[in-house]
């Protein structure tokens, strides 16, 4: 669908009602029923977004913020203490000289211990980030 | 060491990959007939194969080779090559992954020019993705030389130029479509032919009593050992050493009884020289020789240990997100959330490579320190086999294995990147003269193979895996920011980028060519301009912002639509009308 056929689909606009009602007004009516609700149609949020209406724009900026926080603390939790070793290492030489049993410490963390630790970190981040897509469809189909 | 022993063993793996490689290629190029059936087959493969594929792509020879030779000298510090290699794909996976699957982009100039609607920008990036192609491929190159040399005595060019034809033949031949099921199956090679040796040298380790690399003397010889020089060579020895010697020393020939005398001494090529056991090994100059206690501490051995200890982290951490070569392959899953999940694989496949080679670092010092005198340690993984499991049937088929697992990692690179690089030469360079696609793609890969080849016979010869390392700093400057912004900046323009890439790989490229060149600088600007990530990152990630900032008025209008199919997933059902140029 092109945007101009979009925004006729859309309905009135608010200025074509405004002037609708001033049209109306001085008319009296006979009331013969109980008024129907004419209510604008439900819009999902699905729809927002697709319209880029200001909603969707607030409902997209914030699933980016959201997964952009989760991907920044995903990258904290793996090069903070990272980060901290040569640090460490190098304020405190007697750390670099620590033994494991019969290996070096800095051996059995980042020759060995790294890997289980980032996949762990790698692990825990892909199950947030497909919590966060599965809110957001819930969200935008309006279920 | 090219003499006798388990030499047609080595001709044996390294044909056996060879076969396998060029079969396998053949066969599925015949099951697809278009890069079209090629990709949407693909898509059908599950995620822990195409993650098996990009692996299998990515441990190259400066993983398979490059990274034991380094640990062996560089101890400590050495380590983080591979925990970078490593990490570099959680950041990938937290940061790029899902986004650029959505984008629909098939490779780094197209992500461009769809994100940014600029031809410039898509111009630069395939520039840009030439140059890091290029840097990646030549130490391949240069290693396939180093490793046929020393196991069977070939002319230093010889593997180079084998492996440039393997991969042309592969490509021209119409195996470009092939390449998924060639590289995973490479993956599993390479770590059944990491992994096994590794167990086995433990194994025979343990039997030979467990003696300790951490010495507090200098590495010695086991021992009576015949080192061959096969290139001239300075070493340092540190105690005069009698010796046997056959050839040339310090300008004089000798034959028989010799004294290495202390300090620095000129050995040239085709000189054997016999040591007695216990004796110091002469260390080359530039390897600085260290007790097996200073080896294995943290920050020595080099002159601002914590400015390169972090410049590679930053370079590594971020560069491997920005490799072409990789993120080609991450168009090949199904959507964004397999593709998320195909990058948790690959942590997981490399990490488990990487837990070997520190091993091999390790026993190197014991069992082959000729190393450290000859500098040709990126052959220690190749060489460990032979020295602790003997010369009967059993050191053979193990060299045999490591062989064929070497010849897979120089070819699996070789051929992704080769692809990607004229993947990208063809579409943008050559396609403009030769408009028939394929003949146009395969103008490209002779190109994109000969320039790497002759560049590597010309270039003098990093270690491997710092050689490749600076691939992933000129990646780190350039491609790096240019995903971050793109992905999770809607404000990017295209000047800012444009203007972010020219810097970031003017910067990155030409501080690494000035320290090739000038190689006597020593302190901080050898520091500086040897490992440029440090600070060209973040020059080139501020450059894309400011820019960015002063030129928000060519901002184009449909960047919100491009933020909604980068970061929706795909089961919210939303329009997505828009596609980058270059899907299927």
């Amino acid at each position: 669908m092109s945007r101009e056929s979009r925004r006729r689909d859309q309905g009135p606009t608010r200025r074509e009602q405004a002037a609708a009602r001033r049209e109306h007004l001085p008319r009296r009516e006979v009331i013969t029923a109980p008024r129907r609700e004419v209510r604008r149609p439900h819009r999902t949020v699905a729809e927002d977004i697709d319209q880029e209406t200001r909603v969707g724009r607030v409902f997209l900026q914030a699933l980016i913020r959201t997964q952009l926080r989760l991907g920044l603390a995903t990258v904290a939790l793996v090069v903070v203490p990272l980060a901290a070793l040569p640090l460490l290492f190098g304020l405190v030489p007697g750390v670099g000289a620590l033994q494991a049993g019969p290996l070096p410490l800095w051996w059995l963390l980042l020759g060995f211990l790294v890997y289980p630790a980032i996949l762990a970190v790698g692990w825990w981040h892909v199950r947030q980030a497909e919590r966060n897509e599965a809110r957001f469809t819930e969200l935008v189909e309006g279920r | 060491m090219s003499s006798g022993f388990g030499e047609q063993m080595a001709v044996l793996g390294l044909t056996l990959t060879v076969v396998i490689t060029i079969v396998l290629a053949a066969y599925s190029s015949r099951v697809a007939r278009t890069t079209g059936d090629f990709y949407v087959a693909a898509r059908s493969v599950p995620a822990w194969w195409n993650a098996s594929a990009i692996s299998g792509e990515y441990l190259s020879a400066a993983s398979f080779l490059g990274v034991a030779g380094l640990i062996m000298v560089g101890g400590a510090d050495a380590v983080w090559f591979p925990v970078g290699y490593a990490v570099g794909y959680v950041l990938l996976l937290a940061l790029v992954a899902a986004p650029l699957r959505r984008s629909g982009a098939y490779t780094l100039p197209d992500f461009c020019e769809a994100r940014l609607r600029s031809s410039t920008v898509r111009l630069a990036a395939s520039v840009l993705v030439v140059v890091i192609g290029w840097l990646y491929v030549v130490p391949q190159l240069q290693g396939a030389g180093l490793a046929l040399e020393i196991l069977l005595g070939t002319p230093v060019w010889v593997g180079g130029v084998l492996v440039a034809a393997i991969v042309l033949v592969v490509l021209v031949g119409g195996g470009m479509r092939s390449v998924t099921m060639v590289q995973g199956f490479q993956y599993w090679l390479k770590l059944v032919a990491m992994l096994v040796p590794g167990l086995l040298l433990l194994a025979a380790w343990q039997l030979d009593g467990r003696p300790s690399a951490l010495t507090d003397s200098v590495p010695t010889f086991r021992a009576e050992t015949t080192v061959a020089v096969e290139a001239d060579v300075r070493v340092v020895v540190d105690r005069a050493t009698a010796v046997r010697a056959n050839g040339t020393i310090d300008g004089e020939a000798v034959s028989g009884a010799a004294m290495l005398p202390a300090g620095t001494v000129a050995i040239d090529a085709g000189t054997e020289l016999t040591f007695p056991a216990g004796a110091d090994v002469p260390h080359l100059e530039g390897i600085p020789a260290r007790t097996g206690e200073a080896w294995a501490r943290p920050l020595e051995g080099t002159e601002h240990p914590l400015y390169r200890t972090y410049a590679l982290m930053l370079a590594l951490f971020l560069g491997t997100m920005g490799l072409p070569h990789v993120l080609v392959r991450f168009y090949t899953n199904p959507d964004g959330r397999q593709a998320r999940r195909t990058a948790l694989i690959v942590i997981a496949l490399v990490g488990l490579f990487y837990l070997v080679p520190s091993v091999h670092g390790m026993l190197g010092r014991l069992y082959v320190p000729e190393l450290l005198m000859t500098g040709r340690t990126d052959a220690v993984v190749l060489l460990l086999p032979g020295a602790l499991l003997g010369e009967g049937l059993p050191g053979q088929l193990v060299t045999a294995l490591v062989c064929a697992g070497a010849a897979a990692a120089f070819l699996a690179t070789a051929t992704g990147l080769t692809v990607t690089v004229a993947g990208v030469l063809s579409q943008d360079l050559v396609g403009r003269v030769v408009p028939d696609p394929i003949r146009s793609f395969r103008w490209a890969a002779v190109v994109a193979v000969l320039v790497p080849l002759v560049l590597g016979l010309l270039a003098a010869s990093l270690p491997l895996a710092q050689a490749v390392a600076l691939a992933f700093t000129v990646a780190a400057s350039t491609f790096c920011p240019l995903l971050l912004l793109g992905i999770w900046w809607p404000r990017l323009t295209d000047l800012g980028a444009a203007a972010g890439l020219v810097v970031g790989g003017g910067l990155a490229v030409g501080a690494i060519a000035a320290s090739t060149l000038l190689t006597d600088l020593g302190g901080w600007p050898d520091a500086l301009l040897s490992q440029p990530a440090a600070w060209a990152m973040p020059t080139a990630l501020l450059t894309m912002v400011l820019v960015s900032r002063a030129t928000q008025h060519r901002l184009h209008p449909g960047v919100s639509r491009i933020m909604v199919r980068l970061h929706t997933p795909e089961s919210a059902q939303l329009h997505q009308t828009w596609t980058a140029r270059g899907s299927r």
